[in-house]
């Protein structure tokens, strides 16, 4: 019985995929089939359509549509039914938790833009000059495959506590209690719990950083570098002055891709924390905003802030990558 | 050049190799340390997936090492539970049934349009390329409520069909971007010979540029099966509390929320969540890192 129904599970599970990526497939041969049907004279102007309509309509109703819609309700109260003006921007820059969600997301992106930047920058460099160098990168890298969900397990378990008198199965608290304090309960305390979500971000994006750079490194010409030592530069001296400023391309892509994945990570505070206790940062709010408050125009208006927040940092971003795809 | 380095070598190799590997040791210990860091927390995961329940809450994982060989203290129990009795087997399935199409479907689209942008001659190409690609700056967020609402109307809440389409076009701007420009950097000369030979449009593109675009079509797909297979925002808010579509990233949030000090079902199934990304991870690479440095760009 089990097994008839397991089997029944799989089969529907693969007749679903095949539906699914077939159907796209037909559709558009269909439509092919269709246009050569029509007179000679049109076919050429018909057939673009062929190919571009699944895509702007999809754009459109997934993304312009809904953008538009989304920045019209932010100015309508939670059941988007009476005009209130400004008054949810007004509570979006106001609010206590707001302000502490925009408090953390300041800590979040210095912190985590910072440090997964500059320790993926020295990664980079001191990898380049060890034998195992791939081995030692795929294992720094590998977070990069993990799901926002499943970094937050791996570190809700580092983080366990238990009381003082109980065992210690949380890595932290086990090297804290071996060295003689008392346990910290990581998530639960204020002072605390903002860094112990940071510190699962830089774990996840210092890996990216490292692989761009090292790329960047490499690229640098060796007989530039073997000039400055000949002439007596010191290691710190050639990294200050040539290395630095010749990747200064790159680093600046890393720095905004990651400040954009910061400023859009609403999953690690979701799973460790709920937003509860001063943790909840903008895209988080948000989500709270729209289930558990049922506030459609303040989590509309708090989408907007978001796509104000991060249009800037996107357009240098495909700036500078468009740069170099055109150098390449 | 040649004489000056054999001389040294030939008298003083030993102090050489020796003076190296003086100067090299921060270097290697810093490598070492900081990878041995980056893996713990995974390595833990992995380990206390197979311990006893009991084992679990009472001794830290680390301790196994003290004996590592004793197979008494590891089983297979934690993964049949999680798989069977907390749905995380047919949640498996379900990410399967989520990822494939909603990677497939948007190569599709993307590399029809891409086409068509890159060797259709008709007026406002490049306009509609550039804004197109001017959508990777939305954050997804800025869709979810309007798009929410419209599926509760049409029923598409908690459909594969729903999250299928949401997936696709989140992920076009991307794809888009990605394959014309590869498409576009194809020799002309070979797309007009096999325009002059009368092949049509559907015949180019199936014979030629399909087969040729595989490099960029592989990144892409790579890029976005992980993007879906890892996401929980869209199966959250677009599939909701209707447990038997939800995908493995869904159920693993649920389990920490209802059972979050059952650590022996929590690290199996977050392993579980993580064994088909870490495949692609490994099997993959190459594309992998060639995706995510394009995908550098997606909004």
């Amino acid at each position: 019985m089990a097994n008839t129904e397991n089997l029944f599970r799989v089969l529907s599970a693969i007749a679903a995929v095949v539906l699914g990526s077939g159907g796209i497939v037909i559709l558009f041969f269909a439509a092919n089939w269709l246009v050569d049907r029509l007179p000679k004279n049109i076919r050429p102007r018909v057939l673009p359509l062929v190919y571009l309509a699944p895509a702007v309509l999809l754009l459109f109703i997934y993304l312009v549509v809904p953008s538009l819609r989304t920045f019209y309700l932010s100015f309508f109260d939670a059941r988007s039914q009476n005009f209130v003006g400004l008054a949810n921007y007004l509570f979006a820059v106001t609010d206590r938790g707001m302000l502490i969600a925009f408090r953390n997301n300041i800590l979040w992106l210095v912190l985590v833009t910072g440090i997964s930047v500059g320790l993926g920058l020295i990664i980079a460099v001191l990898v380049d000059r060890v034998k195992y160098e791939p081995l030692a990168k795929a294992l720094i890298f590998l977070p990069m495959a993990i799901s926002f969900v499943g970094a937050s397990v791996i570190w809700r378990f580092i983080y366990a506590y238990n009381p003082p008198d109980s065992p210690q199965i949380g890595l932290l608290n086990a090297i804290i209690v071996s060295l003689g304090f008392e346990p910290v309960g990581w998530l639960v305390n204020r002072a605390l719990n903002n860094f112990a979500l940071i510190v699962i971000m830089i774990w996840l994006q210092t890996g990216f950083a490292m692989v761009l750079l090292s790329v960047a490194v490499k690229g640098i010409p060796k007989d530039v570098v073997e000039a400055a030592r000949i002439d007596g530069a010191s290691e710190l001296q050639i990294f200050r002055r040539i290395t630095v400023p010749m990747i200064s391309s790159t680093i600046v892509v890393v720095s905004t891709t990651i400040i954009v994945a910061v400023l859009k990570v609403f999953d690690i505070v979701f799973v460790m924390t709920g937003g509860l206790l001063d943790t909840d940062v903008i895209a988080s709010r948000m989500i709270r905003e729209m289930f558990n408050f049922r506030h459609f125009g303040r989590g509309s208006a708090i989408a907007v802030i978001l796509l104000l927040a991060v249009v800037p940092v996107m357009l240098t971003n495909i700036k500078r990558f468009r740069q170099q795809e055109a150098t390449r | 050049m040649t004489t000056l380095p054999r001389r040294r070598h030939g008298s003083n190799k030993f102090m050489d190799r020796l003076e190296q590997a003086l100067t090299s040791a921060p270097v290697h210990i810093a490598v070492i340390g900081i990878a041995v860091l980056w893996t713990i927390p995974t390595a833990g995961l992995l380990v206390s997936s197979f311990r006893y329940r009991e084992a679990l809450t009472q001794t830290g994982w680390w301790t196994v090492f003290q004996e590592p060989l004793n197979f008494a203290q590891y089983h297979l129990g934690n993964y049949v539970d999680v798989l069977t009795s907390q749905g995380m087997g047919q949640a498996f399935l379900n990410s399967l049934v989520i990822s494939i199409p909603a990677t497939i479907i948007p190569i599709f689209i993307a590399t029809l349009a891409a086409y068509a942008l890159a060797w259709m001659h008709f007026p406002g190409r490049q306009i509609l390329f550039v804004s197109m690609v001017a959508l990777l700056v939305v954050p997804l967020q800025m869709t979810l409520i309007p798009v929410l609402r419209t599926y509760n109307l049409l029923g598409l809440a908690g459909t594969f069909l729903g999250v299928w389409l949401a997936h696709a076009a989140y992920g076009l701007p991307l794809g888009i971007y990605l394959i014309r420009n590869y498409i576009g950097s194809l020799p002309g000369d070979l797309i007009e010979a096999a325009a002059v030979d009368g092949a049509s449009h559907l015949k180019i593109f199936t014979r030629v540029v399909l087969p040729l675009s595989v490099p960029a079509i592989a990144s892409f797909a790579v890029f976005q099966f992980l993007w879906v297979w890892n996401d929980l925002l869209v199966a959250l808010v677009y599939l909701g509390g209707n447990q038997n579509v939800a995908p493995v990233t869904l159920i693993l949030r649920n389990l920490v929320g209802d059972r979050g000090q059952d650590w022996h079902l929590l690290t199996a199934g977050a392993f579980v969540s993580m064994i088909v990304p870490l495949l692609v991870f490994f099997a993959l690479q190459r594309y992998f890192v060639r995706g995510l440095l394009a995908g550098s760009v997606k909004g």
